[in-house]
């Protein structure tokens, strides 16, 4: 049985004042099993993050289930961690509170929080950070104190939606080598949304492709490059090979989604 | 000048002290140089005299013990009922919709308008100057709170709901940390409002405070110890402002940019 399964799961966000109800998932199924790392791949606007956020609890689907080791998704909880895109860090707490808050909210005892704040805090490599506020750090800083904190509280699943979609290159192709070595260390059953092809390969043993808006699942693509990556992995020809696919797939979504927008423009302009 | 360039802290304070220096020269001008009659205008000199006066004969320091008094009493009542109400609005949208219509509507009804009803209900003692503080206060820093509360960051919320928050969790532990420096700084704020309050209700029906010191001495033309009541008020809302500001530096330093 896998871990989570994604049953026909839709959203059709209701229609509000001069405008039409918007579908924003069509029936979408996946099966993610114990200790998959699964990248969920998409142009923008295609619903991978509202997949990611019923798949959290924090939205629910129009139609379909959730199941979390066959226990139907209710709402949000300490079972499956995410990190945000934006930075969620809570401001008013250190490095090292915010990687305790939700322990704190298990009531674990103090000394547990901190042995358990401190391996994380090596594990992101930010040690001598653990007392500084989060608006002290930089972007890169702050989204590994949110992995961090997601990581801490143990979760069944970690579900990350875009984490590094605000950075910049340089450091964002380090935190894909950070993530990638905490999943090798620690093997965790991870959902990664992204827009970016060449991070979608990278870390993740699968791909899920998605199509335009209105977005479902389209095709599954494994990788097959060996652990533990290294990150010279991205110049090799089998990488090439994956990416040149993957890069077909969503050139051809990304032109659907182009059209389509511009068929509203024609009909509404 | 180039827009929204900052200047030195040295040159920040002279400026704001040349504004002072500005504005007593040109009061000395106007009365000292005979263009006012001192009967509508004191001089600065007369005015420091008359507040001497006012201490040393006629036990002035009572006086704005008792408007302090009021003031602080008044506030802390309401902000005691309106910080929790306003936080409970902010959090639960069903008891926000329940109150916030009248709130709402309470809060344009002015404070001062209801000083000979309240004279009527608790007669001219300490409760009724409580009392015009109270409802001076009490809505804007419920609404206020309200709005603040009910602002926070979405992504915060969903964030501690994602790491095992329960309803109770997400008030204490994210809600209100989250909103605490807002919630101080309108507490600040109104309370610089309640001061006018105070002064309007001193002003009728009073025996005593820095308010009604000045109908006294407007009933014997003596516009030095008005004036003279007036920067009192002024340095006391000034030196509860820095003390605001200075406490809340303090204890929410992660709030700072």
């Amino acid at each position: 049985m896998s871990r989570l399964a994604i049953e026909d799961v839709s959203r059709i966000f209701p229609a509000g004042r001069g405008h039409a109800p918007t579908v924003a998932l069509e029936p979408t199924t996946l099966a993610v099993g114990d200790n998959d790392f699964i990248s969920i791949l998409g142009p923008s606007g295609c619903g991978k993050s509202t997949l990611l956020r019923i798949v959290a609890g924090l939205d629910a689907p129009t139609s379909g289930r959730v199941l979390l080791d066959g226990v139907p998704v209710r709402g949000p909880g300490a079972d499956r961690g995410m990190v945000f895109q934006s930075y969620t860090l809570f401001p008013w707490l250190t490095v090292r509170e915010n990687i305790c808050f939700g322990l704190r909210e298990k009531g674990v005892p103090q000394t547990v929080q901190s042995d358990t704040a401190a391996r994380y805090i090596d594990r992101v490599g930010l040690r001598g950070f653990e007392n500084h506020y989060p608006k002290m750090l930089s972007g890169g800083m702050q989204q590994r104190t949110a992995i961090a904190r997601a990581l801490a509280n143990e979760p069944k699943i970690l579900l990350l939606d875009e984490p590094f979609g605000a950075l910049d290159n340089q450091t964002r192709a380090l935190m894909q080598e950070l993530l990638l070595g905490i999943w090798e260390a620690e093997k965790k059953t991870v959902l990664f949304v992204t827009h970016d092809i060449e991070e979608a390969i990278f870390v993740a043993g699968r791909v899920a492709v998605m199509t335009a808006r209105p977005g479902r699942i389209k095709w599954e693509m494994a990788v097959e490059l060996p652990h533990p990556r290294h990150y010279t992995v991205k110049t090799s020809a089998v990488f090439s090979a994956l990416k040149a696919r993957l890069t077909e797939e969503i050139r051809v979504e990304a032109l659907r989604a182009s059209a389509a927008s511009d068929a509203t423009a024609a009909i509404s302009g | 000048m180039t827009p929204l360039k900052p200047i030195s802290a040295a040159r920040k304070a002279l400026y704001g002290i040349a504004f002072f220096v500005l504005f007593v020269a040109a009061w000395s001008a106007a009365t000292l140089g005979g263009l006012v009659s001192p009967t509508f205008l004191a001089d600065p000199l007369t005015m420091v005299r008359e507040g001497y006066t006012l201490f040393a004969k006629y036990g002035f320091a009572k006086d704005v013990a008792l408007t302090i008094w009021r003031v602080v009493g008044g506030f802390i009542l309401a902000a005691a009922v309106a910080v929790p109400l306003g936080i409970a609005m902010g959090a639960y949208k069903p008891i926000e919709a329940f109150f916030e219509p009248f709130v709402s509507f309470a809060r344009y009804l002015p404070a001062s308008a209801f000083i000979p009803l309240l004279i009527l209900w608790a007669g001219i003692g300490e409760m009724q100057k409580l009392l015009v503080i109270f409802i001076g206060s009490f809505f804007q820093v419920v609404l206020m709170v309200a709005v603040t509360v009910g602002s926070v960051r979405r992504d915060l919320v969903e964030a501690a709901y994602t790491l095992g928050a329960n309803a109770r969790g997400i008030v204490r532990r994210v809600l209100l940390p989250s909103s605490a420096p807002a919630i101080a700084e309108t507490l600040r704020l109104v309370l610089g409002w309640a001061w006018t309050y105070v002064i309007v209700a001193e002003l009728i029906g009073a025996s005593s405070g820095i308010g009604h010191m000045i109908t006294d001495s407007q009933a014997l033309l003596n516009t030095g110890q008005i004036i003279f009541g007036i920067i009192v008020i002024g340095m006391i809302g000034l030196v509860s402002d820095f003390a605001f500001k200075w406490a809340n530096q303090r204890l929410f330093p992660w709030s700072l940019a």
